[in-house]
């Protein structure tokens, strides 16, 4: 009996297996995408690099571990303004999170902790999100309502987030399409997680408050890759104004993927753009998995009307199972159910993206719903892997009645959490039965995802009763206007005719040396190329090492290359004057090289000789280096190194050493 | 100007433009602008908003109010009106709970959008208290009034008259509990006053309100509720109480005796704090915690002494250095009967002020000194202006709060204009809002920065 059960089973595998024809990563072409109706979308998170926080005056961009206090909330779900509760409200309370802020006195006040109503809008974050806004060529809107967004994760004290829509109806240019902006948005960032785990899910509050846009794109991308070189295309430009934050975590990415017959799938804060492409591509995969599951399912005969599902206490069963998670459970005198989902037999070990199986959307829900947090938390009856003996789930099969067309879940922990872990299983049971349900799903390093929560809707907006509606001026919009640069895509145009390396015209466009750079090379006719070395790899290298760049004027920079222009200083010397001026802090007069006749060389030249034989030499051959060394030293920076050096062996032809 | 409820709170332009395309408030709409278009419901605006914009609800959920100069059309799709309404529940009868009554008087407690102000309004039904905190059936079988709809700064004379009357009514149909939802401003003038007003409670009476109004995730109105329904149902306290979060944090609440309790911060969830005094005890969901003794008791007889009177020309003068005695004179002229003064330290104001004191004497007006400190009591023997100032009629009140003893003063006018009797009534504890001693605690405020107090904050959640 037992061995026809696992020939059975082989045999459903290998049926499975052929249907399996999602393409490896790596051989997934465009059309491939086409076939199967990739879509996605952008909504991209950028903060902005304002001195102070959104609705307070606390300072953004300080981040510490450190704490002085804690609070403790509890979210319960609210009405929408059009009297709606929203699915994922409902879902968050389900969990009972107890949620604990970590507070810094330096970067939180009593509005991140929801004790002090808002302050009013930081104008420098609005100028720069009606920036941002304007060059996606966006219709601004022309007053702004703030609304709550809740969020009942807990990531914001409040349970929402306040957040307003600057501008609708933008794009940008992309492989000779456009690409829509829907939307841009103006919002507080949220806390940052630091563990989540059972009932009780940690946050630090620093980062909470600050401004950030999110841009939201219409979804026209098609394949994996355009996904990430849109994200890019939008974080150049938000950096090109100069006035965006950058570094980790300073823009984070939502991927919204469907495929044909799937749903949209939200895929959250992705803050590397690299990891687009296998994250969307695991996405893909999956829904279309989870929709041929579905076919399967319906083969089967099972609908979303007539699928059916018990449960039962099995810890008696368990009890002196050899199978460690359980076995420790119900020594804690924890309970053990059993989920019998009829006709579901070897569905849970169908693969639904890389070396992840459909038995992990049971286990998410289990781990964020239920809160069993320790895994495993779930095993079946289908699994691969050894975990109960035969003979006790065999038990466990005539307990629950079960066929052999049948799949049992089985789930642990504490009586309560257990009881809402048996829904959630049935409930995700029953939603395979209709294909992809819609959620929110987190990024994971490997690339694939997993569930966060329900894909909030609408119903989650509220308008915010603490501040009047804000309307937008012409001349505020006027004033934006004249002082912001132009979209990068149209300066690339204009730095195409200076033949630059490609990343120097990258970098310099996205700075604000760009302007600088065609000053220098137009009106003071300086090495197009020189000056790109200067103004991109030596400030970037500095930049690394810590020293603020901003204190070199543009007057600084035009005075030293024109000083170069003139041949008073080499190169090197115009190297050495921003290294002066940087790490000793000294002005741009101050910091030239030496300024030392050069018909004084001869001179110096002699001097330095006879105090090298003076001194104690072991090799006479060291003599001509040493001494180039020494001339160096004077006339380094203002005579270029290749002159100081035929001075020297002239020089020292006249003792007898060899020029080379 | 009259309007239609079909533009709720539109006007002026805004208003012909949304009546030429007929398109009124819950509208589904394309408006077509030079700016391209926007689809979504018109929603209706705020009165005090200005008349150049008409608002919308994109299909996102996001509100934009687009100015009516660049609309070129209207287009309407459909209809869709809100239906706020916080699904309703009976409330579970259980013969075993003791039955305790809930009166509305307004306030954040229970509140939804108003979209005439844009602010939020109270809304209040003990269908939807049930739909929206269940947990209260676990306690009790809960019945609810709603004795007032108003903001807690509307409250007044006629309010606290009509809750003390009703709260007498049910003590005699044998309630065993009464908790009252009232908006936290005011809270503590009508404790106080109904303090003085329901004398002699056999039950413990709860009031109870919310910081963060209950249309927010965070709200602490659903824990505040919880907290005043398990005070009022299981309690020993025969009191009226404020029932309101001890820290910010969603952990436990504090019982605050009616005369001794005040709001001490415009915002925090923990505003309410005994002066003074410690609390009566603290709540939480699991338990209620005396602190102390020397309460009145829980009874099983249905006896109550409610007393109404109230004498409404009473004020209280808030002194401050230079004030000119034009401001006492105005009372007298203006027929006032009595004048609490929240003097300066231990109850002193300065000497100009004196012959309009003298004037108040001379005038029968009922003089009483507080202290601006709140801590503290009253003592005008220490200094020469105290004794003076007693020698014009001032009378030091011990350590009544200021708007403990602005409402008992009028309370007491209510009863008797014999000032020699009012004395008596004003100067007699009733409630604990005077009290013989003042605990070494009762004067606790810790002062953030100092290491020892940091080195509690980060022990113990706020």
């Amino acid at each position: 009996m037992l061995k026809y059960f696992s020939l059975y089973l082989k045999k459903q595998i290998v049926i499975y297996m052929i249907q399996f024809n999602f393409k490896p990563f790596n051989e997934m072409r465009d059309e491939d995408y086409a076939l199967i109706g990739f879509k996605s979308g952008l909504e991209i998170h950028q903060q902005l690099k304002t001195q102070k926080k959104l609705f307070c005056r606390c300072p953004a961009g300080k981040y510490s571990d450190k704490y002085d206090a804690e609070i403790l909330r509890h979210m319960r779900p609210t009405l929408s303004e059009l009297g709606e509760y929203d699915g994922t409200a409902l879902m968050e309370f389900k969990t009972k999170k107890e949620i604990i802020y970590r507070i810094h006195h330096d970067t939180v006040c009593t509005y991140e902790m929801d004790d002090t109503p808002p302050f009013e809008l930081n104008e420098e974050a609005l100028d720069i999100a009606l920036e941002i806004a304007l060059l996606y060529k966006c219709n601004l809107v022309d007053e702004l309502h703030i609304s709550r967004k809740q969020y009942l994760d807990g990531s914001i004290p409040a349970g929402f987030q306040r957040t307003t829509i600057v501008a609708v109806n933008g794009f940008i240019p992309y492989k000779k399409r456009e690409i829509g902006i829907v939307q841009v948005g103006l919002e507080e960032d949220a806390c940052r997680e630091v563990s989540d785990i059972y009932h009780q899910r940690v946050y630090l509050t620093d980062r909470l408050g600050m401004p950030l846009t999110e841009t939201v794109t219409t979804p026209d991308l098609k394949s994996p890759i355009e996904v990430s070189e849109v994200a890019e295309i939008i974080r150049r430009l938000a950096r090109s104004t100069g006035k965006v934050r950058t570094g980790l975590g300073a823009a984070r990415q939502d991927v919204n993927v469907s495929v044909d017959g799937g749903t949209r799938i939200e895929i959250k804060g992705v803050s590397r753009i690299q990891m687009i492409p296998i994250l969307t591509y695991n996405e893909a995969m999956r829904q279309w998995n989870l929709l041929r599951i579905k076919e399967e399912l319906n083969k089967r005969g099972i609908t979303f009307q007539n699928v059916s599902y018990k449960n039962d206490d099995v810890t008696k069963i368990v009890r002196k199972t050899r199978y460690q998670p359980i076995n420790l459970a119900v020594q804690e005198g924890k309970k053990v159910y059993g989920v019998l989902l009829q006709g579901f037999k070897g569905l849970l070990r169908w693969q639904t993206q890389t070396d992840t199986y459909f038995s992990k959307e049971f286990s998410d829900r289990v781990r964020v719903i239920a809160c069993l947090t320790t895994l495993p938390n779930i095993i079946h009856s289908d699994s691969p892997t050894e975990n109960l003996s035969t003979l006790e789930w065999q038990n466990i099969r005539k307990f629950l009645n079960a066929t052999e067309d049948d799949t049992i879940v089985l789930v642990w922990g504490n009586e309560e959490d257990v009881k809402t872990a048996v829904k959630e299983i049935q409930i995700r049971a029953k939603e395979a039965t209709i294909g992809v349900p819609s959620e929110t799903r987190q990024a994971l390093i490997d690339g694939t995802n997993g569930f966060e929560r329900i894909l909030p809707g609408p119903e989650r907006m509220y308008p915010d009763t603490d501040l009047p509606p804000k309307a937008i001026t012409d001349e505020r919009v006027q004033k934006i206007k004249l002082q912001m640069p132009l979209a990068y895509w149209e300066v690339e145009n204009q730095f195409k005719k200076y033949k630059l390396k490609d990343y120097h015209i990258k970098k310099l466009y996205i700075t604000k040396y760009g302007n600088l750079f065609k000053k220098i090379v137009e009106e003071y006719n300086v090495d197009k190329e020189f000056v790109a070395n200067i103004l991109v790899d030596q400030l970037t290298a500095l930049e690394r090492k810590d020293y603020d760049i901003s204190k070199l004027s543009d007057n600084d920079f035009i005075k030293i290359f024109t000083t170069y222009k003139k041949g008073e200083i080499t190169k090197k010397g115009v190297v050495i004057t921003i290294n002066n001026i940087l790490k000793k802090g000294l002005s741009v007069d101050e910091a030239f090289p030496k300024k030392i006749d050069e018909y004084d060389m001869n001179q110096i030249m002699n001097k330095e000789y006879k105090l090298l034989l003076a001194g104690i030499i072991y090799n006479k051959k060291n003599i001509p280096s040493l001494l180039l060394g020494k001339i160096m030293n004077y006339y380094n920076g203002r005579i270029d190194g290749s002159v100081i050096k035929q001075k020297v062996y002239d020089f020292l032809k006249d003792y007898g050493y060899d020029s080379e | 100007m009259i309007q239609s409820d079909k533009f709720k709170g539109y006007k002026g332009q805004a208003l012909s433009i949304l009546k030429s395309f007929n398109a009124d408030v819950w509208s589904d709409v394309e408006i077509l602008t030079d700016a391209g278009i926007f689809k979504g419901i018109i929603l209706p605006r705020s009165e005090t908003a200005d008349p150049n914009h008409i608002v919308l609800k994109l299909r996102s959920g996001y509100n934009v109010g687009i100015n009516i100069s660049r609309i070129t059309d209207i287009k309407i799709g459909g209809k869709k009106e809100a239906h706020y309404k916080i699904p309703e529940k009976e409330f579970p009868y259980d013969p075993k709970k003791p039955r305790v009554k809930l009166f509305g008087t307004g306030g954040t407690i229970a509140s939804r959008l108003d979209y005439r102000t844009g602010a939020v309004i109270p809304a209040f039904s003990p269908g939807e208290l049930y739909g929206s905190v269940p947990e209260l059936a676990e306690i009790c079988n809960l019945e609810t009034e709603k004795l007032y709809g108003v903001f807690s700064e509307n409250m007044g004379p006629e309010q606290w008259i009509g809750v003390a009357k009703a709260i007498g009514n049910e003590i005699e149909k044998g309630v065993k509990g009464i908790v009252i939802g009232h908006g936290t401003d005011t809270m503590h003038h009508t404790a106080a006053i109904l303090s003085f007003m329901v004398q002699n409670s056999p039950v413990p009476i709860v009031m109870v309100g919310s910081q963060r109004s209950s249309d927010r995730p965070s709200s602490d109105a659903a824990l505040n509720l919880i907290h005043s329904v398990k005070t009022a149902a299981e309690s020993d306290f025969a009191e009226i109480m404020v029932c309101m979060f001890g820290p910010t944090s969603d952990e436990y609440g504090l019982l605050h005796r009616g005369t001794r309790v005040r709001k001490m911060h415009s915002s925090y969830r923990s505003t309410f704090r005994t002066i003074g005094d410690i609390p009566l005890g603290m709540v939480s969901k699991e338990k209620i915690t005396p602190f102390r003794k020397d309460y009145k008791k829980r009874r099983n007889d249905k006896e109550v002494k409610i007393v109404t009177a109230f004498e409404e020309k009473v004020s209280i003068v808030y002194y401050y250095p230079n004030m000119k005695p034009d401001i006492i004179d105005s009372l007298i002229d203006n027929g006032y009967k009595g004048i609490v003064i929240a003097g300066t330290g231990l109850g002193h104001v300065n000497k100009p002020l004196y012959p309009a004191l003298k004037r108040a004497r001379d005038n029968n007006i009922a003089v009483y000194m507080t202290v601006q400190t709140l801590w503290g009591y009253v003592q005008m023997y220490v200094y020469d202006t105290g004794r003076d100032m007693m020698e014009l009629g001032v009378i030091p009140s011990a350590n009544l709060l200021p708007e403990v003893a602005y409402v008992k003063l009028g309370w007491a006018l209510g009863q008797t204009n014999d000032l020699q009797k009012v004395k008596e009534i004003m100067l007699t504890p009733i409630a604990g809002e005077i009290t013989e001693r003042e605990p070494s605690n009762g004067y606790l405020i810790f002062q953030g920065g100092i290491p020892e107090v940091e080195k509690f904050i980060s022990q113990y959640r706020k």
